[in-house]
């Protein structure tokens, strides 16, 4: 086990730059770091989605790892490909490591995503969710949560927002049996980054879930997206946990929970949200909290 | 002393594969290509074939993983049929764009809807745009070695395109034939390593793969996969002869004329059917008629030129589809006439259209065609054979 990564002791190279997401945008700071984790020596697979429309732009290409797009369902597939041609040819200790958004994940990439870790090789997948389809312009993804205003989902008359409840993709991965899943969040980066080293470190398939903000979609100001993606896990909305060994843990425990409103508020996404949408956003957090206190390891 | 064995198309195909030494294998079942990727797993269960056996959950990711394992130098095989064919299509285009040399095997099966299992033509149809070289094979025996062959021009580095190699399902999957085996030393030495092309990901010179270009560029890289395509006719037929002399069997150039020479009209064939046709072609022939078949066993890239030099510019030309493009014709009946108007023929041709769904080509349908294209019988350009009922 290596010494736990922070921001004094984690690699200065950069592998990830000059491309062209939007400031502020959680999901290439994600990935930029996880890179700094992964190493130059890691193979990086994205599907067609944000992250791979702003750095392979030809000539210009971002990454310094050897990196592929791949459709946009396939993610875990192309990781898991190039893992095993990687493994055949006789490379020592290959990685290959897959990125994609919530979409990417939890909608069109889930079967891809649910056959790889059936296969049991190798390989890291890393969810970067920002919690709709920012690529093609905000729409509702199975990851959306509830009340959230999307371009399909939008602030109507009648129906105001999502209806739908967010998947729960880091429980859907572990109950495959996964050797190692966790969630984590890019206001709490240091936890993300050691998570990242775990995956590593480990031998069959590890799934990483990182709340990653995105301004645009979202609706905030581009300097917010930390102190956001903080006040997520500081408000209970989204929990920072681990599934190892077969049993769930919870890594951090808030002693009171920060007002939701505080997460909520900043984002133009739930500028519309009643009092009664308010109040049901807390029924969804408190039942979770139940269960987890209940079920898993504190 | 080389060494026989009786297999079905589907064991052959595996043969050639496990000869071939693939890094990567990634297959998902369907009928009727299941017996090939059972055999294949059987010989890595066995210890026989030393290679990464990818049980994937879908045809869509059995083509997302050989585009991962191919991007990165590794021989990547996989087979599929029919819906699985059409379940993958996305992938296709993507990895001949990525000039990725894969090698897939695809037992030729109808399209629902109504379902249907059996053989026809109509799943490489769609396929026909995707960059993939489509190759078509007449038995058992073309189909091992097309395995072999395939490998060895995919991973050309002047070419670096996938490879689809079409069998009939049934006809050829599941009918027993005696098959010669190559010995391993010699496919080693005809296929020796693959060797990673610079633009794949590798450890020493970092690579983005499957990029996205504007429309500034777009264009070129398209119009260039195209032009390069062109390049596969000769090393197929370079191939083929390097294989022949090692193995004492070849099998051609991209069409292969039977009986064509002096003929005053041929019939074009793919795939299983024509061994039938050629033996309606040796009994007309005794009787007098000048009858000649083309035996088309490339038809991406389409060989425009060969088709010119191998049949007289007034002979009559019928094509026989097992396959329908609905609303027009047969898809082979288009690409050939429209590469005969490219050359000036000034003969008639017909479409021929019979086997969909499984449904037999008899020996006596064929004469029947023969008979149209003789001018003894009369018939309309495009003509259905062995319905059931009237339409």
């Amino acid at each position: 086990m290596m010494n736990k990564l922070n921001a004094r002791n984690i690699d200065t190279q950069e592998l990830f730059y000059g491309h062209k997401a939007c400031g502020g945008c959680g999901e290439s700071l994600a990935l930029r770091l996880a890179l700094k984790v992964l190493g130059e020596e890691a193979y990086i697979a994205l599907p067609a989605g944000c992250m791979s429309a702003v750095s392979f732009i030809y000539p210009n290409m971002a990454f310094k790892n050897n990196a592929i797009i791949t459709p946009f369902a396939s993610t875990a597939a192309v990781t898991t490909g190039m893992q095993a041609g990687l493994k055949a040819k006789g490379k020592k200790n290959p990685l290959a490591v897959g990125f994609a958004g919530d979409g990417g994940t939890a909608d069109i990439g889930i079967q891809a995503l649910s056959g790889a870790i059936d296969r049991g090789e190798k390989f890291i997948y890393i969810c970067t969710d920002n919690e709709a389809y920012m690529n093609t312009g905000i729409q509702k993804s199975g990851l959306t949560p509830y009340g959230s205003h999307t371009t399909t989902t939008p602030v109507g008359k009648k129906i105001k927002g999502n209806m739908h409840k967010k998947k729960n993709m880091f429980e859907i991965v572990a109950a495959h049996g996964i050797e190692y899943a966790a969630t984590a969040s890019m206001g709490y980066i240091e936890d993300f980054l050691n998570k990242v080293q775990k995956a590593k470190e480990h031998d069959g398939p590890s799934y990483i879930h990182v709340l990653a903000p995105c301004p645009t979609g979202w609706g905030h100001g581009t300097e917010l997206t930390v102190e956001i993606a903080k006040n997520a896990v500081d408000t209970g909305l989204w929990v920072l946990g681990e599934y190892e060994d077969g049993k769930f843990k919870l890594n951090k425990k808030p002693k009171e929970f920060k007002p939701i409103e505080e997460y909520l508020k900043p984002q133009n996404r739930f500028k519309h949200l009643t009092n009664e949408m308010l109040g049901e956003i807390t029924e969804i957090r408190d039942q979770y909290w139940d269960y987890i206190l209940e079920n898993w390891e504190v | 002393m080389p060494k026989y064995d009786f297999l079905n198309g589907n064991e052959a195909v595996a043969y050639g594969v496990k000869l071939s030494r693939p890094h990567v294998v990634s297959a998902y079942p369907i009928t009727p290509q299941t017996k090939a990727v059972e055999k294949i797993a059987q010989f890595v269960q066995d210890g026989d074939l030393e290679c990464e056996y990818m049980h994937v959950e879908s045809e869509h990711s059995a083509m997302s993983c050989a585009i991962g394992s191919s991007s990165v130098g590794a021989r990547t095989f996989t087979a599929t049929s029919s819906q699985g064919l059409l379940y993958m299509l996305e992938g296709l285009p993507y990895a001949s764009g990525a000039r990725l040399p894969i090698v897939m095997m695809n037992a030729n099966r109808s399209i629902a809807t109504p379902w249907n299992i059996y053989g026809d033509q109509m799943d490489a149809m769609f396929a026909l745009p995707t960059g993939w070289i489509q190759i078509f094979v007449e038995d058992a025996q073309e189909a091992l070695d097309m395995m072999i062959q395939s490998f060895k021009l995919a991973e050309d580095h002047e070419i670096l395109t996938p490879v689809m190699v079409n069998m009939d399902g049934f006809v050829l999957s599941h009918t027993y034939e005696k098959v010669q085996i190559p010995e391993q030393k010699d496919v080693d030495d005809f296929l020796p390593e693959i060797v990673t092309a610079p633009h794949l990901m590798q450890d020493e010179n970092p690579m983005s793969m499957c990029i996205s270009a504007g429309n500034k560029h777009n264009m070129e890289f398209k119009i260039k996969q195209h032009k390069e395509m062109e390049k596969a006719f000769e090393k197929f037929e370079e191939i083929d002869l390097e294989f022949e002399k090692k193995f004492g069997r070849g099998y051609g150039s991209a069409i292969v004329g039977y009986c064509h020479e002096d003929a005053e009209c041929l019939l074009v064939t793919a795939g299983s059917v024509t061994g039938t046709a050629k033996n309606v072609v040796d009994k007309l022939r005794k009787a007098g008629k000048k009858v000649g078949l083309l035996k088309l066993r490339m038809i991406r890239p389409f060989p425009i030129k060969l088709l010119k030099e191998l049949c007289s510019n007034n002979s009559t030309i019928g094509v026989l589809d097992k396959n329908i493009s609905f609303g027009y014709e047969g898809s082979l009946f288009t690409n050939i006439n429209s590469a005969l108007k490219q050359n000036n023929h000034i003969g008639e041709t017909y479409n021929f259209i019979g086997g969909i769904g499984g449904r037999d080509i008899t020996p006596e349908n064929i004469e029947e065609m023969f008979d149209v294209l003789l001018g003894n019988k009369k018939a309309e350009k495009i003509s259905f054979y062995n319905m059931r009922c009237e339409l």
